[in-house]
């Protein structure tokens, strides 16, 4: 027996037990820390798992405008707009080819109407008695939502550019009396009666049911007409409840899981599978830790993939043990068993996970945004395990065997 | 040694043929259930804050008047899913306005919308990542191995691709985007037992005495790693039933896919690979002899 790498074993047990409590437990001293649990408070989680909704927007060409690489990027901009006012933290919006956007926004309430919203085109129009236009949303420099406070009526209060101050002023000169009609995407919305001139390039749209819905309309108005029209071609909305409920089942289903395979394996394979167990875990707090590194995204996808890296993290052992069984059954010392174990085992795992890897390769390059979270997390999983199953496992063994703490060969499952 | 893997093959043959041609035949006939990641169409999910009959919600869906409502279906205590075609963002707003009016008040759990340009987009990719999966598996294990190994490999991974295809259409289970991921999941997984197996048939090859026929070479070989792929299939399995029952309802049908392949990606690494690795060495030793006698 000695001492020394018992010490050591000690040593990785308590270090990675206090590593695992920090990452998971929602214990009470950790309440004044903001990093602690390290893993719920960092791991940014998906649409799925936090309600959301990922739309793919295409522009479409008309006969008055034209999809251009400008155009596009002008109405990406807009969208980024309306998306910021609206309040939505962390969206992802994304040109994708030539006509096409990708937004994601997580975590809002209403996902419907923020895709209602954002993709209203928003064309304001003064239209004089004859038909025709004056002054379009182009020349407007503010739109401010406010309620009177007596009479408890909502209005959007619009503010013109010098340019547009000078053309409102004069049709309402050119129109007292007569009436002017305000348009929104060529529905009309309003048509007050002009009763003097106005120079101060302000005036007000009323007719809303409530402020937050002038609010909106001040949001559309303020970040400007799209400059093409957007039609959406898909559309995913998960509501706040389903994203909890899933988040919930897919937690404990994994801890089931992990639960399961870590009883198998101290079960069947004893000594090895303990250490083998203990590797498992730095493994999962290791591929969680790289996950928060790269800032990846959490969905439920990703979730299946992180547990069906670890049957490959447990796949890696269990071979590895097998080969040691072998060895111990062939006469081989306790030491050289373990080593010709993993020298053998080695490149069956290897060219197991390389094909594994390709896989991943394939599903990342070809599927969605989705599906590269499952790819991503299932590549982190199989590069982790090939250190964790191999050098840490190694490791502990021989610790073990050359502490000459377990030396009955049974207790190595043989 | 009183189980012989590789004698028995024909055995094998026979088992996977009545698995997969009864799918087969059901792919033929009803095809796959197609969800509207491939198809196009709209699917609501929505809660019910009291409970509601099945009736009731549709009685207001067909009242909205959307074309045929594919399927109403309960999901859920209170939930309901209901599949439509591809509505526009007016009409979903307007089922889901009337469904909280007539049917109940309700959370939205789910709206998606997929166009028709988005799901063929889909159907090509899903395809070419599938044919460009396998053919970087055969690159790989030629080098590796040998070609006729990647050959067994792939003949395994169609085995289980067709096993969970058929599967999926005997019981018309949706097959969603999650599907393609699961497929190429167990390819993934397919490829790795069966590369384990050929790895132990690689090292006897290597140590083999000439004389022991290639029948009992990998019949050996396949002994030698049975305990390996039976552990590794049960904690797959546990984790995969654990996500089965407890995963939410969303990747239900992925992780279906999954156990469905996963076990059949043992069985074939086993019963299919090597036994038709074994056939194609047998045929090229009697190729070469006969030629050798003309």
């Amino acid at each position: 027996m000695r001492w020394s790498r018992l010490l050591i074993l000690l040593l990785i047990v308590i270090v990675v037990a206090a590593a695992g409590i920090s990452a998971v437990a929602p214990l009470k001293m950790f309440q004044d820390n903001e990093q602690l649990p390290w893993v719920q408070e960092n791991i940014t989680l998906g649409l799925d798992l936090r309600g959301g909704v990922h739309v793919v927007l295409e522009a479409e060409e008309t006969a008055e405008t034209e999809v251009t690489s400008d155009s596009m990027r002008k109405a990406k901009g807009i969208i980024e707009q309306r998306v910021n006012e609206l309040g939505v933290a962390e969206p992802v919006i994304q040109v994708q080819g030539d006509k096409r956007l990708i937004v994601e926004l997580a975590g809002i309430d209403d996902p419907e109407q923020a895709v209602a919203d954002m993709i209203k085109p928003a064309y304001l129009e003064f239209k004089t008695p004859d038909g025709e236009t004056a002054l379009t949303g182009g020349e407007l420099k503010d739109a401010q939502e406010s309620r009177d406070p007596t009479s408890g009526r909502t209005t959007v209060n619009l503010t013109f550019t010098p340019e547009g101050t000078k053309k409102f002023a004069a049709i309402t000169t050119q129109n007292v009396g007569r009436k002017i009609g305000i348009y929104l995407d060529g529905n009309l919305l309003q048509e007050p009666v002009v009763n003097e001139p106005i120079p101060s390039g302000k005036a007000e749209i009323t007719g809303y049911s409530s402020l937050e819905e002038a609010h909106r309309m001040a949001i559309l108005l303020r970040s400007g007409a799209l400059p093409v029209k957007l039609q959406v071609l898909e559309k995913r909305s998960v509501g706040p409840q389903l994203g909890e409920d899933s988040l919930n089942s897919s937690v404990k289903a994994g801890i089931v899981g992990l639960v399961a395979i870590l009883v198998f394996m101290a079960v069947y394979y004893r000594v090895p599978g303990l250490l083998a167990n203990l590797a498992l875990i730095i493994y999962t707090l290791l591929v969680l830790g790289v996950f928060i590194g790269i800032h990846a995204v959490m969905t439920l996808p990703g979730i299946a993939g992180f547990l069906l890296s670890l049957g490959i993290a447990v796949d890696a052992n269990v071979i590895i043990f097998e080969r040691i069984k072998e060895e111990i059954r062939s006469g081989k010392g306790l030491r050289p068993a373990i080593d010709a174990g993993f020298k053998r085992g080695f490149v069956a795992v290897f060219d197991a996970n390389v094909t594994t890897l390709l896989v991943a390769a394939v599903l990342y390059y070809f599927g969605t945004a989705v599906f590269r979270g499952f790819a991503v997390t299932l590549s982190i999983g199989i590069l982790a395990s090939m250190f964790t199953a191999i050098t840490m496992t190694r490791w502990m063994l021989h610790l073990v065997a050359g502490g000459f703490l377990v030396k009955n060969t049974k207790m190595y499952g043989a | 040694m009183s189980f012989h893997f590789v004698k028995l093959r024909k055995i094998w043959y026979i088992v996977s043929l009545a698995v997969i041609v009864p799918g087969l035949i059901s792919l033929m006939l009803q095809g796959l259930n197609l969800g509207i990641d491939f198809t196009g169409g709209s699917l609501v999910e929505v809660r019910f804050k009291e409970p509601t009959s099945i009736e009731q919600v549709r009685q207001v869906v067909t009242g909205q008047e959307l074309g045929s409502a594919k399927g109403i279906q309960k999901s859920g205590e209170t939930d309901f899913i209901i599949r439509t075609k591809e509505l526009t963002e007016e009409q979903s707003a307007s089922l889901i306005s009337s469904l909280r009016q007539d049917a109940g008040d309700l959370d939205l759990l789910r709206n998606d919308r997929v166009g028709p340009v988005i799901s063929g987009e889909l159907v090509r990719d899903a395809l070419l990542a599938l044919v460009i999966a396998a053919g970087l598996i055969l690159v790989y294990t030629s080098i590796r191995f040998e070609f006729k190994q990647g050959i067994a490999a792939i003949v395994a991974i169609i085995h289980d691709v067709l096993v969970v295809l058929g599967m999926f259409s005997l019981l018309q289970i949706e097959v969603n985007s999650a599907f393609v991921a699961a497929m190429l999941t167990i390819i993934g997984y397919s490829i790795n037992d069966t590369i384990i197996i050929f790895d132990r048939v690689r090292e006897n090859l290597r140590l083999a005495q000439r004389k022991e026929a290639i029948e009992e070479l990998v019949n050996r070989s396949l002994w030698q790693t049975l305990v390996r792929s039976i552990n590794t299939v049960l904690t797959v399995v546990f984790v995969l039933v654990a996500l089965f029952l407890l995963g939410g309802s969303t990747i239900q049908n992925f992780v279906l896919a999954m156990l469905i392949g996963v076990i059949s990606g043992a069985y074939s690494s086993i019963f299919v690979a090597s036994p038709v690795w074994v056939e194609m060495r047998l045929r090229e030793r009697k190729g070469g002899r006969q030629a050798a006698k003309a």
